[in-house]
């Protein structure tokens, strides 16, 4: 059938399921915009390209579905970099549908004319410059198959005006798409299963490492069943938190730079580390020539590139997650790891976070108060949205997840900005969700014009700014590591709850712990987006913290005075 | 001792616009330094071939390969440097040559099976194929003469015997329909 090379684009992501997408129109990408009245696919319009490719982002994260976001040429596409890059290094598929100017414009500095394919070349899983209607639909198709297949990751399919506005003969081809060039890591070799078994039942300290991968490959159920199994203490990276049920005994909650002093001495006390889709980045490492001396270490990851990145590993096996758990769990031995898990046990007793809600209320408003209350009221089964910094560490110290796809936050690229635009995204991938966006009030303000994207296109979501005063994560490492120079740190933010009103939504401002419960309840009532602003203490740190580039067990642990102390 | 060597790779890539750029943009963001790079067509339409030289230590060449799969259009790659294989590299060099100089000029070239491919009155231009240290030796001749130009085309490379380096992806690893995504 004849078709616009524009029709053929919302032909194309119909057919590969999108119900929404994420855009803002401009020149070069008016014949789209123009041919989106015809289809059925849901179009929210954004107030910054940035948030739409966060939306995107977001949408994947919590769908496990391909995200869409949609741009014009030159300012347009380029507002997305942040967000493309943001998805590349937390391996979120989305696909990037950018205009581009004419194709006889190419290469002349035309009006919004951008490389966008050069620009994004290493920030993408792959990209097209498509410059005739009858490519469209081949490139948009392996764009998705691309961007949610083996490492998922973001993909941008930059189509020129003209190849928009040309006529095409369409006809859907089903069948798979032919990437010759393309793989897909095959099923493990049943000689490396064995000796994965070998080293795992040989073990006297093993310790599971989880990844972003437990999620993407859909293994959290396979996950427990061989922990449980092999009685194997799980460690989680920020990316991996959901993944693995936080109130499972055999948890021991997030590793790294600001995990628990237990989490990384089991890890530097380990003979045996299984790392299941995670890919050793400095921030869980600390310092690679002192990092687990004792351990073997077995890699399980779908990306060949990450074997021996960072980490010398003794057997490397390139495959998907899920399914190598599968073919492993028929023949792993039930173990019992008594010593090994009260060692564990009693590392914990030594310095394990007391019941903060034990604490008494002495009056100050503490975040991670506020994260703990969020977590018991929402009963832990709220869709968490964090954005980068201090609230983001206590919310993965303090909100404990149970469920996958529940927690979603820029880990790799460390993207201020990102919460409330994902959250808008996750609230259309799980309507029956509560979603809450958590961010500092410097972050809060990168993105927060979305908020117009909330009040226009009647999203319901949860906003919780943690408001410090502070771009406090930065200040921290000044306190801890300049002298206390709070360069460029302290910061006045409008009334954010004004701000929440003048966009027509709701808010209000909680500065006692007594008035936590009531806000939330507030918030879950009002149909439209609320805004919460915690007004919290100003200079409070995030700890434990491993410094940068310190042996991981080398922390700066809780000072005494602390709310949260170990006493 | 794992330690960094020379090593040679070829990788058949398809013969798209932009993938050399995605090659050699790989090699830029990984800090790969590239030391000889060649491409050009093959006997197969559609595919080019490359040859790459780089230091590299048997990690870091793993890693590389590994990369280089990650690139769409990239249809195999291979690691030549433990493998016996013929590497020739092409040299068009300008030799300053007086009427009188000529005669040594040329029997120094008869030695090192290289031709002269231009004579003027005063210069002339020696074509040499071979490995790298030829090249040098015959340049290290040709210097007291005056060198004014030199070129190389860098370095191409191929296995020995009828073994070939095929075209197709390694088997096994063909492209599959994705799980469902979750």
């Amino acid at each position: 059938m004849q078709r616009t090379g524009a029709q053929v684009i919302w032909e194309v992501l119909a057919r590969e399921g999108v119900e929404v997408c994420f855009g803002y129109p401009g020149g070069a990408i008016m014949p789209a915009y123009d041919a989106l009245l015809e289809y059925e696919v849901r179009h929210v319009l954004v107030r910054h390209e940035q948030g739409a490719a966060h939306m995107a982002d977001g949408y994947a994260r919590a769908s496990g579905k391909v995200g869409v976001a949609v741009a014009t040429s030159g300012p347009g596409a380029l507002n997305l970099v942040t967000g493309i890059a943001t998805a590349m290094m937390d391996s979120s598929p989305i696909v990037c549908v950018t205009g581009q100017v004419a194709a006889s414009l190419l290469g002349t500095d035309g009006f919004q004319e951008t490389d966008l394919t050069g620009v994004t070349l290493p920030i993408t899983k792959h990209n097209y410059l498509v410059t005739t209607a009858d490519e469209i639909a081949p490139a948009l198709r392996e764009a998705f198959y691309i961007a949610r297949s083996g490492r998922p990751g973001p993909v941008v399919v930059d189509i020129t005006k003209d190849a928009q506005q040309a006529s095409t003969d369409f006809e859907w081809d089903d069948r798979p798409v032919e990437l010759p060039g393309y793989r897909v890591p095959t099923p493990v070799l049943p000689a490396t299963l064995t000796r994965a078994l070998e080293l795992i039942h040989g073990a006297k300290r093993p310790v599971i490492l989880a990844g972003h991968g437990v999620i993407e490959s859909g293994a959290s159920a396979e996950l427990v069943r061989f922990a449980e199994t092999a009685q194997i203490p799980v460690a989680i990276t920020l990316l991996g938190l959901s993944g693995f049920p936080a109130s499972h005994p055999l948890s021991l909650g997030m590793m790294g730079m600001h995990g628990e002093a237990w989490v990384n001495t089991a890890i530097q006390e380990a003979d045996l580390l299984l790392a299941f889709g995670m890919r050793f980045d400095d921030r869980v490492t600390g310092k690679l020539a002192t990092y687990a001396p004792h351990a073997r270490k077995i890699h399980i990851d779908i990306d060949a590139s990450e074997i021996n990145k960072n980490v010398k590993v003794d057997l490397p096996i390139v495959s998907d997650l899920r399914q190598t758990l599968l073919a492993l769990q028929p023949q792993l031995e039930r173990q019992e790891r008594g010593e090994w898990l009260a060692r564990i046990a009693s590392l914990k007793g030594e310095t394990a976070v007391r019941d903060i809600q034990a604490l008494p209320d002495d009056g100050h408003l503490y975040a991670a108060h506020v994260m703990h209350d969020l977590w018991r009221l929402t009963e832990g089964k709220a869709l968490v949205v964090t954005d980068v910094g201090q609230h983001q560490m206590w919310e993965a110290q303090y909100y404990k997840h149970d469920y996958p796809r529940k927690l979603l936050t820029s880990g790799g690229l460390g993207t201020m900005g990102f919460a409330l635009p994902a959250a808008i995204g996750a609230r259309f991938a799980q309507p029956q969700d509560e979603v809450w966006a958590i961010a500092g009030d410097g972050g809060f303000q990168m993105t927060a014009a979305e908020l117009a994207t909330c009040a226009q296109e009647q999203i319901k979501i949860n906003i919780a700014v943690i408001n410090n005063g502070y771009l406090g994560m930065v200040r921290q490492w000044q306190e801890f590591f300049y002298d206390r120079r709070y360069s460029a740190t302290p910061m006045k933010s409008p009334d954010f709850v004004k701000l929440a009103e003048a966009h027509g939504l709701q808010g209000t401002v909680v500065t006692r712990r007594d008035q936590v419960a009531a806000a939330v309840e507030a918030a879950r009532k009002e149909p439209g987006t609320f805004l919460v602003e915690f007004r919290v203490e100003k200079e409070d740190s995030v700890y434990p913290m491993v410094p940068a580039g310190a042996d991981l067990d080398k922390m700066i642990r809780r000072p005494h005075r602390s709310p949260t102390s170990e006493v | 001792m794992d330690r960094a060597i020379s090593r040679t790779f070829i990788a058949y890539v398809e013969d798209k616009p932009g993938v050399l750029n995605r090659v050699v943009s790989l090699f830029r963001r990984r800090g790969y330094n590239i030391e000889s790079l060649t491409v050009g067509r093959t006997h197969e339409p559609g595919v080019s071939r490359l040859t790459m030289i780089t230091t590299a230590d048997e990690d870091t060449a793993r890693r590389l390969e590994a990369n280089l799969y990650k690139l769409v259009n990239v249809l195999r790659v291979r690691d030549l440097t433990a493998i016996p294989s013929v590497s020739r590299d092409l040299a068009l060099i300008k030799v300053k040559a007086s009427a009188a100089e000529r005669a040594e000029i040329l029997e120094i070239t008869k030695v090192f099976r290289a031709r002269v491919v231009d004579i003027a009155t005063d210069a002339l231009i020696v074509e040499i194929t071979g490995e790298q240290d030829k090249i040098d030796g015959l340049v290290a001749l040709l210097k007291p003469f005056g060198i004014l130009e030199m070129v190389n085309s860098g370095m191409v490379a191929m296995t020995r015997s009828a073994e070939a380096a095929p075209v197709e992806p390694p088997s096994g690893t063909r492209p599959q329909r994705a799980s469902s995504a979750a």
